[in-house]
């Protein structure tokens, strides 16, 4: 199934994404490197998303409660002094992956629109939650005093050591959705999406294993959140706006639904994609929203399935 | 506690519930029928809000602002349906949401580029400016209580029209069989255009109440929108007297909740405590109601019978 040409052209991908930094550095423009990190960052909020809504059908639009939740988690702690890496990301992983079980378990009762629209209220209560916290913040969103710590060599202060360990990050995150969605846990979820009542005749009890993926993408996307909140050395509420869980729906049809690197190529186009028409006009959006809608009406396989032996990867 | 303040506090909590009946109204019937997930809806009834203010100031009468208002929102909804939304039907409601996601982008950025970006405000008409004696001691907003009124006017005229006409027939028998109802020679397409634009109507009425209570600024319909869903999600999806019960539950719940959580909270946790957490809870309450509603009957509480 995977191609040479495939092959060659994810290595030339993460080949490019590893020399970002040495480009920036030689063209002293370290706007980059910060532009590139951001992107990466998305694209792990991206392919976790991808992880339910493209191999599992579920569509989540509340996506974005489980980024605010991972970057709650780091900026909470800090603001109580307590600014090791360990214990903020690990708090991101659990907290996110908590909620992500308690919205999964109402959620996942219902199908289609209703669920849409419930993970989208679930994300919204957060999101109100979060504004009117007054001690964190509340709406003005609180500044982040330093990166998590993670000893004297991992130095996240160091803008190039952050760019790869969220280089690192993305590319251990790919490895694992590659073995997870062709593992029998990753067989199962995909054949409920695409025959659900004929998976449970079949004597699997899919709500569990829907479950479990819902989980597992939300902690994955509280990761991202943690490390969203070390990039933007910032917290604010508006991490967890719904137009931010469509955002991160957007780059996952961009790049190609279904597919673990398209969500990447998707971040990618969509972040730069933001900003160049941004430096364009302030009212970017106007742009923005049709061209989303004719992606929509006419590429509907994303920009994956554009490349040479891409497609879907199942 | 006061009575009349909680009569006063019920009142609100109805007059925002119709509000949401206004909304919900029409993206329930645009789902039922056409199968069609709107999020661009909150922007009908942005677009609404403001043709209404620009309406006000050309013409410098009400009749105006409700004129442009609703003709204008009719026009951009039909619009919006001829060119984006009418080849979506068949697709799935993943492609919906995107496209109309884009919509609301498109919507939002337009309204800042000719209006800008900061709020508007407009006042109530002034024959509609003063107050009503409901009881003795009670005074309640004029303008509050037409609109309570228009709306329960507009639940009955939508129930007759649904019901009772040669529309609402093939309404009906639109959502149950498309294909049938085509082949008895029926302009489907024409049909679908117009209930699209009478559900863009209504937003754009909830809209044009809104304005002189609620501040006029882009983004203004998601605010709303997102607790639409909620009302539908628990009155059933595609059923318009779900839409109607489910708007009032939720009217009520927020408003009441906003009013009186903090003071009832304050007698069992102290008030220091209820001062932070009456707020926050007040704005979960009809996400914590819709959950549990699911947790119990995860169709809402009046499915629609879809065939």
């Amino acid at each position: 199934m995977a191609s040479r040409a495939r092959v060659l052209t994810l290595l030339a991908g993460f080949l490019a994404f590893g020399l970002v930094p040495v480009a920036a550095a030689l063209a002293n423009q370290p706007f980059y490197l910060d532009l590139f990190r951001r992107i990466m960052i998305f694209a792990i909020a991206a392919v976790s998303l991808d992880l339910i809504l493209g191999f599992g059908g579920m569509v989540s639009f509340g996506h974005a409660a489980y980024l605010g939740l991972g970057a709650y988690a780091v900026a909470i702690p800090a603001f109580y002094g307590i600014h090791s890496g360990l214990v903020q990301w690990t708090l991101a992983l659990a907290l996110s992956g908590l909620a992500a079980l308690v919205i999964g378990a109402v959620s996942l009762r219902t199908t289609g629109v209703s669920f849409i629209m419930i993970t989208l209220a679930f994300a919204q209560m957060l999101y109100y939650l979060g504004i009117s916290i007054n001690a964190w913040g509340a709406d003005d969103g609180m500044r982040l005093a330093r990166r998590s710590q993670f000893g004297p060599v991992v130095d996240l202060a160091n803008p190039y050591v952050f760019y790869y360990v969220v280089l690192g990050l993305l590319v251990v995150l790919l490895w694992l959705g590659h073995r997870l969605v062709h593992a029998r846990f990753g067989m199962v979820i995909r054949a409920s999406r695409s025959n659900e009542p004929r998976m449970q005749a079949v004597g699997f009890a899919t709500f569990r294993y829907k479950l479990a993926a819902f989980t597992i993408a939300g902690a994955v996307c509280g990761l991202a959140g943690a490390l969203l909140a070390n990039q933007t050395e910032y917290l604010t509420p508006s991490y967890m706006h719904w137009t931010r869980s469509g955002d991160i729906m957007v780059m996952v049809i961009l790049g190609g639904i279904g597919t673990l690197f398209g969500p990447v190529l998707g971040a990618v186009a969509f972040l730069l994609l933001e900003d160049v028409l941004s430096a364009w006009t302030v009212h970017w959006q106007v742009v923005l929203g049709p061209l989303l809608v004719l992606v929509v009406l006419y590429a509907r396989r994303g920009l994956f399935g554009l490349l040479p032996g891409g497609g879907r990867d199942g | 506690m006061n009575w009349l303040l909680v009569v006063e506090q019920v009142l609100n909590g109805l007059q925002f519930g119709v509000m949401l009946f206004l909304m919900a109204a029409g993206l329930t019937l645009v789902f039922g029928i056409m199968n069609l997930v709107n999020l661009a809806h909150g922007s009908l009834y942005m677009v609404g809000a403001y043709l209404a203010v620009a309406g006000q100031a050309w013409t410098g009468s009400f009749a105006g602002a409700v004129a442009a208002a609703l003709l204008g929102t009719l026009a951009v909804g039909m619009l919006v349906e001829v060119i984006a939304l009418r080849t979506l039907y068949e697709r799935d409601h993943l492609d919906q949401v995107l496209a109309t996601f884009g919509l609301i982008l498109f919507f939002n950025e337009l309204v800042a580029i000719v209006w800008g970006r900061a709020a508007l405000f407009t006042t109530v008409p002034p024959a509609l400016s003063g107050f009503v004696v409901l009881l003795p001691g009670l005074r309640y907003p004029a303008y509050r209580g037409v609109i309570i009124l228009v709306g329960l006017a507009v639940a009955l005229l939508l129930y007759l029209v649904v019901s009772h006409t040669r529309l609402g027939m093939l309404i009906r028998a639109g959502a149950s069989n498309r294909t049938m109802v085509a082949a008895l020679g029926v302009n489907i397409r024409l049909l679908y255009t117009i209930v699209f634009g009478l559900g863009a109507a209504l937003a754009g009425l909830g809209g044009l109440m809104a304005g002189p209570i609620y501040t006029v600024l882009p983004g203004m319909g998601e605010e709303i929108l997102i607790q639409v869903f909620v009302v539908i999600v628990i009155g059933g999806i595609g059923s318009i007297r779900g839409a109607l019960v489910g708007a009032v539950v939720v009217g009520m719940v927020d408003t009441l909740g906003r009013a009186f959580l903090k003071p009832m909270l304050s007698t069992v946790i102290g008030p220091s405590a209820a001062d932070n957490a009456g707020p926050a809870l007040a704005s979960m309450l009809i996400y914590i109601l819709m959950a549990t509603v699911l947790y119990f009957r995860p169709q809402g509480l009046f499915p629609a019978a879809r065939g």
